[in-house]
């Protein structure tokens, strides 16, 4: 709906090492003050001018982020309204960070083009742009989403389906003891209404945590690449980040001293952390003892285990697959353009179930099979610990988080006694909110849940 | 047959049922000169299902009639045997009034108020077809060659428009309850253009009262407090007749399983869609086959016949099936059968043919109303009759159109359905179709709508002179009670204790007392009384726009959002076709639709979002270039 302040990072992904969120609507000033932390209020600022300071979530205190922000008030501004611009460093979690603290304290996920819409609507744009806008608004729309992507939202909407489906059930049998106050269907009572909804916000409550924890789709798998020295382990990287387009490239050594590449790898989004410690000479086998390492290993979704064919298998190759014992590893034979030294039988062994791929990386042979390892790894579940859907887009997770509070305003008016039509408000707008998570809020298919569920009649 | 020049009126009404009378009550109490058609004197309102009038939306239209100067609550309110009010542990949103008619008595009292109206002009006369000149419809003829003209024409022909009756394997031309159909007029519609469909719905039979055996079956009183549909009914039926409640058993399943086969539902017979929520009892054994029972509630059809209606029993069996079926039924083995049941098909306008105003997109000056656009139930025709009614009335003047908001009222919501998003079986009003349902009570139809019925004409002046005090006196005690403070007393917690509510802490606000959900509006007026008495009526209103402040609030802010929408409108002559980016489901819909504001156009089904976005963004291109020139 117009009117209200839409927030987006406005900046493409992985083009630059400085991220942009903007914010846009008569809240604008207001929600950046919320999470701003600077000289002083941003309301106070002149228009058109920029000021340092650090982003933090009002909720927790917590600093997320340092920030350069702009600040252009209406109506000299791109869409003609207030107008905040937050500059980020950069790098796919913090700008992500940044716009799910706007979208909790009060901004809307702008649509595909809709700063470029709101510009048109308020007579900033001329009339020979119009078509453009229209066609932007489109294509969009109907944009082709990575693999990964869908792959998540697939599983991610079966979920919200199966949530809105017991809310359906749960709403229908309300509105069956209101339209039909004599039928002989069980009365909803207040003690069911707890059970059903209490049971939808546990699970609404899980995703928000795979959201919080930030797994896979926001962050990207967590990669570590090990091996001995010289078995080829930069190249291996360099490999992986020339071949795929690196999505977000962190400046080592400004807000934290482990470098992360991202990549994407057949549509698998891959973080490869702790690349610093491959880069440099330095022997990842030793620093397995160091405290650090071992975190960063424990916390890998994913390891690629290099070895050297050229050479025979060392003592320290062995203690590798020791070290990653029940992990998700895939095991790359490297330079097998040298003359093979590798006794290949132990390597089946030691390797048990983990894939092994061969490669020369120097010659550019192999890189497909791994990619394809990866890819299949990822998509056949195994990579996944457990059960878990992700939540990644930010949109999703600001609407999961309205629909915690609707569940629990409707879990407050059954304890504070209100009639269950009025706790039904909030029950069918949770339904509505979930269904803008998955793109369907036909209110037709209660009144079918109705008839369905129940034989009506005279 | 030759024709004559038979009249000149400025609206004719065909049709007398519930869309009809409200149609054309309203269009002479505007003013405007009507004549009402119908094809048979005697059957003036009638009610050839259900003897009941009101019930959850139902009875909140029927109020909503009233309020708007309409007819439909004041003639239940003097024709009942029984009325309860349902709902009465839920929310004041969904409490509702029902009653059951005197059938009989409610058409004479009908009939009577039809014969009495000043502007109105009664005659026996069957319709056949429209006088249409350029697109424009001018009059009307029938069957005995009269023709009569018009400025506008409201059609409300309900089940009548090819009129085909299914007992089993007996099928037969007829309107409901074996009255003559309209046969031509049917044609002539779809001669003039119109889409038409093909629906079906069902009655149950009738049984006689001095042959069921009361005492296997549970007693359903009316209420044994005043009740009454209108805001100004003054004198209430307290006599009553008792319905009553039985069940189908395992017995009677197995005989309409044993003759499925003879059910037209099943042979093929019926090719009319019918409603989901109207099943017949062979559909409801069908598709509900693990239910054990079903309930059956016996309901008489007035003070001075014996006939019951046995509703829960809607079917197409053929008779002797019916006979036998009825004999399964607890405390009904022995009853006689007066009226077979049977299932009736006729013709339906597609109502996305029609503007909000009930005018049809074809041809101007005809409106439609009731079952012949789709809809089912006595009080949702009403709604309709009243609103074309009006319409009617006032193209016949040259006036704009009175639509209601969604907002505003369930017609509001009934209408807007009907012409954005068409029906595919006979539509019924449930309160699940409201989405500002909290906004749209049974107890301030009045306060939505008394000044809309007064500007237009159909409320007098005294009834809003009355209404404008109420609605002052409610402002002003609400307005008492937030600034009147509380403080703990003991008196204050003996009270509350006896209402099971806990005692109070810090002195606070009547309202904020007023908030907790054990507290009524009495115990507010027990423990700090107004200056004056305070006429119950206004103290629920202050009760429940207290109470649900919060709830309230938040729809409304829905409503203002939505209402942003709404006054965007679309120019008539916009060319879906024509705008780059429409998805072609959306262009097809909308060139149907035409829909008068964004806010309709967001409700076509198949429209999504970023269609509404493109079409925001064409409007605005066409206001800029506009303001180019």
């Amino acid at each position: 709906m117009e009117g209200d302040t839409i927030a987006a990072i406005s900046t493409p992904m992985g083009e630059a090492a400085i991220a942009i969120v903007r914010l846009s609507g008569e809240e604008a000033l207001h929600i950046a003050d919320r999470m701003f932390r600077g000289k002083k209020p941003l309301k106070e600022v002149d228009s058109h001018t920029i000021h340092y300071g650090y982003i933090i979530d009002p909720d927790t205190d917590e600093k997320a982020e340092e920030v350069m922000v702009t600040v252009m008030k209406a109506p000299k501004t791109f869409t003609r309204e207030d107008v905040v611009e937050m500059n980020c460093h950069g790098g796919l979690v913090s700008v992500n960070r940044v716009l799910e603290i706007a979208l909790n304290n009060g901004a809307r996920i702008a649509e595909p083009g809709e700063f470029t819409k709101r510009a048109f609507l308020n007579g900033r744009i001329d009339l020979s742009q119009a078509e453009a806008v229209m066609d932007l608004i489109r294509a969009k729309t109907d944009r082709a989403m990575n693999v990964a992507i869908n792959q998540m939202e697939g599983r991610l909407s079966k979920l919200i389906h199966t949530l809105r489906q017991t809310l359906l059930e749960t709403v229908a049998h309300v509105e069956v003891n209101i339209d039909y106050p004599e039928y002989d269907a069980e009365e909803m009572t207040h003690q069911l209404l707890t059970e059903k909804l209490t049971e939808v916000k546990r699970e609404v409550e899980k995703l928000l945590q795979t959201a919080e924890q930030g797994k896979i789709l926001r962050e990207g798998l967590s990669t570590v690449i090990i091996g001995r020295p010289n078995v080829g382990k930069s190249s291996l990287l360099n490999s992986l980040v020339h071949e795929n387009k690196a999505i977000v490239t962190d400046i080592p050594g400004t807000t934290r001293d482990v470098i992360e590449e991202y990549v994407n790898v057949r549509g698998v989004p891959l973080r490869l952390v702790d690349t610093a410690g491959i880069r440099e000479p330095e022997d990842l086998v030793e620093r397995i003892g160091v405290e650090r390492s071992r975190k960063v290993l424990k916390e890998a979704d994913l390891i690629l285990l290099v070895l050297n064919s050229g050479e025979v298998l060392a003592e320290e190759d062995e203690k590798l697959f020791e070290a990653v014992r029940g992990m998700d590893v895939i095991v790359i034979v490297n330079k097998t353009d040298l003359t093979q030294q590798i006794d290949h039988e132990k390597v089946h062994q030691l390797a048990g179930t983990h894939p092994i791929v061969s490669t020369s990386i120097k010659e550019e042979q192999g890189i497909n099979e791994l990619e394809e390892s990866i890819k299949e790894l990822f998509f056949t579940g195994s990579v996944e610990s457990g059960d878990m859907t992700y939540v990644s887009n930010s949109r999703h997770i600001a609407l999961l988080k309205q629909a915690k509070r609707t569940l629990e305003e409707s879990l407050n008016g059954i304890d504070a006694g209100l009639p269950v039509d009025m706790v039904q408000i909030d029950i069918t707008r949770t339904w509505e909110i979930l269904g803008e998570i998955v793109g369907d809020t036909v209110s037709e298919s209660l009144i079918d849940q109705l008839f369905s569920q129940f034989c009506l009649g005279k | 047959m030759k024709q004559y020049e038979a009249g000149k009126y400025d609206v004719v009404v065909i049709g007398a049922g519930h869309a009809g009378v409200e149609a054309a009550l309203a269009s002479a109490r505007m003013g405007a000169n009507t004549l009402v058609l119908t094809l048979n004197l005697d059957t003036i309102a009638y009610m050839p299902c259900n003897p009941s009038v009101g019930g959850p939306a139902k009875g909140i239209v029927v109020r909503e009639i009233d309020a708007l100067g309409g007819e439909m609550a004041r003639n239940i309110d003097k024709t009942h045997i029984q009325m309860r009010m349902l709902n009465t542990g839920k929310g004041p949103a969904v409490r509702a009034l029902r009653a059951q008619a005197d059938k009989v008595l409610y058409q004479n009292e009908m009939k009577k108020t039809l014969e009495q109206t000043e502007n109105l002009t009664l005659r026996q006369g069957m319709v056949e077809e429209l006088i249409v000149e350029d697109g424009v419809c001018k009059g009307v003829v029938t069957k005995t060659g009269s023709a009569y003209y018009a400025n506008t024409v409201v059609v409300t022909t309900g089940t009548y428009l090819r009129g085909k009756i299914i007992i089993g394997e007996l099928t037969y031309e007829s309107g409901p309850n074996n009255m003559q159909p309209a046969i031509n007029l049917s044609h002539n519609l779809t001669d003039l253009g119109f889409n038409m469909v093909r629906f079906k719905t069902g009655t149950p039979p009738r049984i006689n009262a001095n042959t069921i055996d009361y005492s296997k079956t549970e007693i359903q009183p009316g209420d044994d407090v005043p009740r009454a549909f209108s805001y100004e009914t003054t004198e209430f039926i307290m006599d009553q007749i008792p319905c009553w409640l039985t069940y189908t058993g395992e017995v009677t399943h197995e005989l309409i399983n044993n003759n499925l086969e003879r059910s037209p539902m099943y042979s093929g017979m019926i090719e009319g869609t019918g409603p989901r929520y109207c099943p017949s009892i062979e559909d409801k054994i069908v598709r509900f086959n693990d239910k054990p029972r079903h309930q059956i509630f016996l309901e008489p059809e007035g003070r001075n016949t014996e006939e019951v209606y046995v509703q829960g029993l809607s079917t197409s069996l053929p008779e002797d099936v019916q006979r036998n079926m009825l004999k399964t039924i607890a405390g009904l083995e022995k009853a006689e059968m007066m009226r077979a049941g049977y299932a009736i098909e006729y013709d339906a306008i597609v109502p996305t043919q029609l503007w909000p105003s009930l005018e049809t997109k074809l041809v101007r000056n005809l409106f439609t109303a009731g079952q012949l656009n789709g809809t089912s139930g006595y009080e949702e025709a009403a709604g309709q009759g009243i609103m074309a009614g009006i319409n009617a009335a006032r193209k016949a003047k040259g006036e704009e159109p009175v639509i209601l908001d969604r907002s505003e009222a369930y017609i509001g919501v009934l209408i807007d359905d009907l012409v954005t998003k068409g029906t595919n079986e006979p539509y019924r009003l449930l309160t699940s179709r409201a989405e500002y349902r909290l906004l749209l009570r049974h107890d301030n139809a009045d306060l939505r709508l008394t000044e809309i019925g007064h500007r237009i004409g159909l409320i007098s002046e005294e009834r809003n002179a009355r209404f404008t005090l109420k609605k002052q006196q409610i402002a002003e005690e609400i307005d008492r009670i937030e600034h009147t403070s509380i403080k703990p007393s003991d008196q204050l917690q003996e009270i509350l204790g006896e209402i099971g509510s806990s005692p109070l802490k810090e002195p606070t606000s009547a309202a904020a007392l007023l908030r907790r959900p054990e507290v009524t509006y009495d115990v507010i007026a027990k423990v700090v009384p107004a200056e004056s008495e305070i006429d119950p009526v206004v103290g629920e209103q202050v009760e429940i726009q207290t109470k649900y402040a919060g709830y309230i609030d938040k729809q409304l802010q829905q409503v203002e959002k939505m209402n942003k929408m709404n006054n965007k409108k679309i120019p008539d002559a916009i060319d879906y076709l024509a705008i780059n980016g429409l998805a072609t489901e959306a262009k097809q819909k909308l060139s149907e639709v035409r829909p008068l504001s964004v806010g309709q156009a967001s409700r076509v089904s198949g429209v999504n979002p970023s269609d509404i976005s493109i079409l925001l963004v064409y409007l605005e291109q066409g206001r800029i270039a506009k303001i180019a020139k």
